[in-house]
């Protein structure tokens, strides 16, 4: 069963959700990752691990958290560990399937900028810097990526590489030692986006539904490419939708109402 | 061994001039009071070392105070930018300071090599990333062993470092509980330490593992209760959300950044933060 009635915004974190799976040990980025990651905990994905940069791992917060830190997310935990246990012994130790990031700045090979727009030293404007992403990016199994297309935010070329992606593309991550896969899929308001085999560019596999070729490519700062066999995304269904909206009416009451989902760490 | 006494003394006794400071926290337990504490004593000339600068180092930037910052994320959790920093970096106001940028991975390393007195610290990062382009401080080793190359970078060794904790026993030992973040490693890594906390008791009532930092590691202890506000203390009082999306607009304009610190910093006292945390309490 299916909703005709659903945003664009629910589309892409309901898509994004479908991607976890029950063993998946996820690092979540705040924002729109946060929402798709606890969405997939509340629905298909029951024993999902989330792990937030805070040091909280296997946590099962009732409503999103507005920072990293938020007192729930240690409260729901199967245990908390400090910042550098975390980085080392959980991320740097291999033992986190998924990173799932937002970004400022995308481009077509999965490379992130969220560190400044301009030049570095004399930047036009200085964004919050790269946080946790720049080792999320080399040492989790693979890299999902969600965000809102627009122009400014999908571009041809990235002010600065906060983190990496497949770089020029190709075998470029194996070229500079990385052993993992990097980004994978990339979930947007109007898409689904994965890697091409060997170039490693994002190719549409799949349009949500009412989305045109036309509106992608309006919304998207390089030339996009669509696969061959272009499917449609399956609406989100009832259940679906009634998970993300109960969710996001806690975090609403929860944090007051006003609250704004920016910051990526 | 640490010396009881009221927050003014142990920030005027511990923090210089000069100083390579941090005032730590990772969104849980921000010292809020002892860093408003630094900007009431007018403490300047300062490097800033923290992962997460947020609403104090925002405040302190704006107040002049900061000659330079070394970080890995600037933000104002789960709201935005932070527009001190912003305009001082972007339009040099009051005055332009010096950056030295990190991943989250390089600094909780760094961190730990402090506290374990060693050099520098080596992990596996940095791969691709285009901060080691621009910031000297992040260099290669090759492993003895295997031949793999990895990232090192310098020990963070602080003069002081100030945290907020939720509670000390009678002999100054603190404990530190929930997100326990990079506080530890910061006290260790420090040559002084001055930790605030929410109340002292006659016994700390913990499990055997908890993490505790032994009354010897630290120089000074203060009590002040809600002295992380608008940041939280788990068990005590809840993080005060409205607080933070209200500093993004306080942030946005110098005379209204600048008016707000004289009547809620400058013109405050460190008993004022109780007051703060009234309606956030959590049951006990």
């Amino acid at each position: 069963m299916t909703s005709a009635d659903f945003t664009s915004d629910e589309m892409m974190t309901i898509a994004a959700s479908r991607a976890l799976s029950n063993s998946d040990v996820c690092f979540v980025g705040i924002g729109a990752p946060s929402a798709a990651c606890n969405v997939a905990r509340l629905s298909h994905a029951p024993d999902i691990t989330l792990i937030y940069e805070s040091g909280t791992i296997g946590t099962a917060p009732q409503v999103l958290p507005l920072s990293i830190g938020d007192g729930e997310l240690c409260d729901t935990a199967v245990t908390t560990v400090s910042v550098p246990e975390m980085f080392r012994y959980w991320l740097q130790g291999g033992r986190v399937t998924v990173g799932f990031l937002g970004a400022a700045q995308l481009d077509r090979f999965g490379n992130i900028n969220t560190t400044v727009i301009g030049d570095y030293d004399h930047p036009k404007t200085r964004l919050p810097g790269g946080g946790g992403a720049p080792e999320i990016a080399s040492s989790c199994g693979e890299i999902f990526i969600t965000l809102k297309q627009s122009k400014r935010s999908m571009v041809s070329k990235i002010d600065f590489f906060t983190s990496f992606g497949h770089g020029e593309g190709g075998d470029h991550r194996q070229r500079i030692g990385m052993t993992t896969r990097g980004p994978t899929l990339l979930v947007t308001d109007l898409a689904i986006w994965k890697p091409d085999p060997e170039t490693k560019e994002f190719v549409v596999t799949s349009l949500h539904p009412g989305v045109t070729r036309e509106t992608v490519q309006e919304t998207c700062g390089w030339s996009v490419r669509f696969a061959t066999d272009l499917e449609e995304t399956p609406a989100p269904t009832a259940a679906e939708l009634a998970v993300l909206r109960d969710l996001k009416a806690r975090t609403e009451k929860a944090h007051g109402g006003s609250k704004k989902n920016g910051a990526e760490s | 061994m640490a010396k009881s006494i009221p927050l003014a003394q142990a920030v005027a006794e511990n923090l210089n001039p000069g100083d390579t400071v941090a005032f730590e926290g990772f969104t849980h337990l921000i010292p809020h009071a002892a860093a408003h504490e630094a900007i009431r004593q007018n403490i300047g000339d300062l490097t800033l070392i923290r992962m997460t600068p947020d609403v104090i180092y925002d405040q302190m930037i704006g107040m002049g105070l900061a000659k330079k910052i070394i970080f890995s994320y600037a933000g104002n959790p789960g709201v935005g930018l932070l527009r001190r920093l912003r305009d001082s970096i972007e339009n040099g106001w009051p005055h332009r300071i010096e950056f030295e940028e990190h991943s989250h991975s390089a600094m909780a390393n760094a961190y730990e090599a402090g506290a374990a007195g060693l050099p520098c610290a080596v992990f596996r990062g940095y791969k691709g990333a285009g901060l080691k382009e621009v910031n000297p401080n992040i260099r290669s080793v090759t492993c003895p062993f295997t031949g793999e190359e990895l990232a090192a970078v310098p020990a963070i060794r602080p003069d002081v470092s100030f945290i907020h904790a939720q509670k000390a026993d009678r002999k100054g030992n603190v404990l530190v509980e929930g997100i326990i973040g990079i506080q530890k490693e910061a006290v260790l890594a420090a040559r002084r330490a001055v930790v605030t906390v929410e109340e002292v008791v006659d016994d700390l009532g913990t499990h055997t593992n908890a993490c505790v930092l032994p009354n010897w590691t630290i120089s000074a202890i203060s009590v002040v209760p809600g002295g992380a506000h608008p940041s939280y203390a788990h068990g005590y009082y809840d993080r005060d959300n409205a607080s933070y999306l209200e500093w993004d607009e306080i942030a946005a304009d110098r005379d209204r950044f600048l008016a707000w610190m004289k009547t809620n910093v400058l013109e405050a006292d460190p008993a004022d933060f109780a007051d703060r945390i009234k309606g956030l309490e959590t049951a006990r």
